[in-house]
């Protein structure tokens, strides 16, 4: 893990929650969608709230299917959670909404449990790409050994993009 | 009976969820890392090579239909029932899954955090 890796989780977090706030403050002023007249849900996309929102879910999922490329699910998971009290912090300290003493509980527990995951390793040490090795000893002996595993974590990618062209 | 539908659809956004999540997180292990491709081959053969990857398109599929089952369940019941059991319960079903299916190693530290984001969702979006 290194700076720029963190940067694309912050980014994820970022991402999801800017994108949330102005895609749910773009459809309150657009107003309620009937569930009959589900179609007319397509004109919001003109209004320019709606429009950035969808820009920053898109920035979200690149950022997203991005730290999974290098990352475990179980690692990236959390980080889409701290989204939540980057949420919370926004009404309370931004929108001055009144935050429950439950609420602040949240805010704890979820950033306790990102600061458990990140303090581990955020790739499985086996290897995630089984079809990208060349032989099944070599993925064997891989597993038996640190060093050998460590060897085969950093040659395997490259094997699997010339495996696959 | 409704509270009956509301669960039923809950139960089914999570299962797209994670059934996306694990797709996704499976497709992006098979491209490699993003970072270090796009130095070697640009970022066009990164997107050329994700996008034919078959299993990022039934992630994408999942992830659909877990936003349309959401609509539904929201129109049967309370965003605030909704929202945090589908999240927080996606949390634990994600460990769960990624340990079956992605063989990831979810050691104590992991389902201690699981457990507790999910926890911690439930209150802050109840």
């Amino acid at each position: 893990m290194n700076f720029r890796k963190y940067l694309v989780l912050a980014g994820v977090t970022v991402f999801a929650v800017a994108g949330d706030s102005m895609l749910s403050h773009g459809m309150k002023q657009v107003g309620t969608i009937s569930i009959h007249h589900l179609q007319s849900v397509f004109p919001a996309v003109t209004n320019p709230w709606v429009a950035l929102g969808i820009l920053f879910l898109l920035g979200f999922f690149a950022t997203y299917t991005t730290a999974l490329s290098w990352a475990d699910l179980t690692y990236v998971m959390p980080a889409t959670a701290l989204g939540y009290v980057l949420l919370a912090l926004v009404a309370r300290f931004v929108l001055h909404e009144q935050i429950s003493l439950l609420r602040w509980l949240g805010i704890v527990l979820i950033t306790s449990g990102v600061g458990f995951v990140a303090g581990g390793p955020a790739l499985t040490e086996h290897n995630a790409l089984p079809e990208a090795d060349t032989g099944e000893g070599h993925v064997i002996a891989a597993a038996k050994s640190p060093l050998l595993a460590k060897d085969a974590r950093n040659g395997a990618p490259q094997v699997g993009v010339t495996g696959k062209i | 009976m409704r509270t009956l539908y509301t669960w039923s659809a809950i139960l089914v956004i999570v299962f797209a969820s994670v059934v996306g999540d694990v797709l996704l997180s499976h497709a992006m292990k098979q491209v490699g890392d993003v970072g270090e491709l796009r130095r070697r081959a640009g970022l066009l053969h990164v997107i050329v090579r994700t996008l034919s990857n078959p299993n990022f398109f039934f992630a994408v599929a999942s992830m659909a239909a877990a936003f349309f089952s959401l609509l539904f369940a929201l129109s049967w019941g309370d965003v605030s029932l909704v929202a945090p059991a589908a999240a927080s319960l996606t949390f634990i079903a994600n460990a769960v899954a990624a340990k079956i299916f992605l063989h990831e190693k979810v050691d104590r530290r992991r389902w201690i955090a699981a457990s507790l984001v999910a926890a911690g969702v439930a209150l802050l979006a109840g």
